[in-house]
């Protein structure tokens, strides 16, 4: 009888989608899948979709599937939605924007709770990359959840950035921010029909201008307007994300941003591992650790014992 | 090493046919997200090719329709037989909505596990939903932090 893996690559959806889930809840099967998969992988351009709630993120992404499907792509799609910090609960809306259209098994298209992880990527989202890549999506999109101005983990996760903006969301200063403003390879100006589009163009294009610095690897960040509910402007960024992957590719860098990724990976997944044991064992304590610090006030001591209990558990 | 992380229910919550009345699907997934579920909400107007391909693509453990409309007889029948055909025979099925007492028996009958008509309560709603999803699924949940 065939294994999952196989029916999984011989492209039988439900059986992606089940190994899918074996990865993310780090099975020993979906472990030693992914580890096959990953022999398979890198050869996906994988594409960063960040911006602020809001922005457009996911009709943008909605759009993009269907010009690279044209192209001739099979693609694979990655959506992370935030999980509740009170009850790790998710509600994912990101698909609403996807038409589910049928796409004779060459687009999938998965949500995943970002499940306490910050940074806007997740351990399991770059698993999934990782698994999708090997089942031979060659472009895989990743929707970051509603980025703030330092969620820019994402950098590390994917070839080009992509970081969506939309007019009336503040002045120049904020475009000349750090974090979120200097990853872009590729800035989007999405509702370009509404007021104000044209001065965050400019404003855009006098923070990339103004820049002094070294781009990073030298590619010089491109912006594009489009208007993602009525298709406007999609044909052009598909156009620059290609023009950035021919750039990547020719300057070494395909390889590079495979390898950091994984490693980003492997980092995201023992942060994972090491909040649990954290999160357990000061529950476990949470009496006696009370009790020091609030009548006692034992700080360095506590901290110790509890230092040293993480330890003694890994 | 590794360890394996508990599983978290996965629920598709979908708006069948052609009503536009959405207000209580989304506050059905708003409470089932606060029960701890992780929620996919694909809105409205979809039909059950549609809901089924979502619910194969994400695996969910559970596919939830809300039906204001009064076609639940007619478009439920075929949300099962494509859950048949697509092998989703673990997959729970459940259907909120305005449905009269004697159809419930009915839709039963054609496999759907739970039905919620008005005033069922959000906390019956989660509770019925986990054990459907602890027997069908044959999962323990963890839900709970």
């Amino acid at each position: 009888m065939a294994t999952l893996l196989e029916k999984a690559l011989s492209g039988d959806e439900l059986s992606i989608a089940r190994l899918l889930t074996k990865i993310e809840y780090l099975s020993n099967e979906g472990l030693q899948s992914l580890e096959e998969l990953m022999k398979r992988a890198g050869k996906a351009h994988v594409i960063g979709i960040t911006g602020s709630p809001g922005a457009g993120k996911s009709s943008l992404i909605a759009e993009l599937i269907e010009e690279y499907v044209r192209r001739g792509h099979r693609v694979g799609v990655v959506l992370i939605d935030p999980s509740s910090p009170f009850t790790m609960g998710s509600f994912m809306g990101n698909r609403i924007r996807m038409s589910n259209k049928n796409y004779n098994g060459n687009v999938f298209i998965r949500s995943i709770a970002s499940r306490g992880h910050l940074g806007g990527i997740s351990s399991e989202a770059l698993m999934l990359i990782e698994a999708l890549d090997g089942l031979g999506f060659d472009r895989i999109l990743v929707e970051t959840v509603g980025a703030g101005q330092t969620d820019t983990d994402v950098v590390s996760g994917v070839h080009t950035i992509a970081v969506v903006n939309v007019p009336g969301t503040g002045d120049e200063i904020q475009a000349l921010k750090a974090g979120i403003m200097e990853i872009g390879d590729i800035y989007i100006v999405n509702k370009a029909d509404k007021p104000e589009a044209e001065i965050l163009y400019d404003t855009i294009r006098f923070a990339v201008e103004s820049a002094e610095i070294d781009y990073r690897d030298g590619w010089k960040p491109r912006i594009v307007k489009t208007i993602a509910i009525k298709g406007v402007g999609i044909k052009d960024t598909v156009d620059l994300f290609e023009e950035h992957l021919t750039y990547v590719k020719e300057h070494g860098l395909f390889e590079k941003r495979i390898r950091e990724r994984r490693i980003k990976m492997i980092e995201l997944l023992l942060r994972r591992v090491l909040n649990n044991k954290i999160f357990e064992i000061v529950k476990e304590n949470e009496e006696l650790i009370s009790k020091e610090i609030n009548e006692n006030y034992n700080l360095i001591s506590t901290l110790q014992f509890l230092h040293d209990k993480i330890k003694e558990s890994l | 090493m590794m360890s394996q992380q508990q599983k978290r229910i996965k629920v598709l919550v979908a708006k069948l046919g052609l009503d536009g009345h959405d207000r209580g699907a989304k506050v059905i997934a708003r409470a089932l997200k606060d029960a701890g579920m992780e929620v996919v909400y694909t809105g409205l107007r979809q039909t059950p090719e549609q809901i089924v391909k979502a619910a194969i693509q994400e695996d969910v453990d559970v596919i939830g329709i809300s039906i204001l409309s009064g076609a639940h007889l007619e478009l439920i029948p075929h949300v099962v037989n494509q859950m048949r055909e697509k092998g989703l025979n673990d997959v729970v099925l459940v259907v909120g909505g305005v449905i009269p007492p004697q159809d419930v028996p009915k839709l039963k009958e054609m496999g759907v596990d739970e039905v919620f008509l008005p005033g069922s309560s959000l906390k019956e709603i989660t509770e019925k939903i986990t054990k459907a999803v602890e027997t069908k699924r044959g999962i323990k949940v963890g839900n709970s932090t």
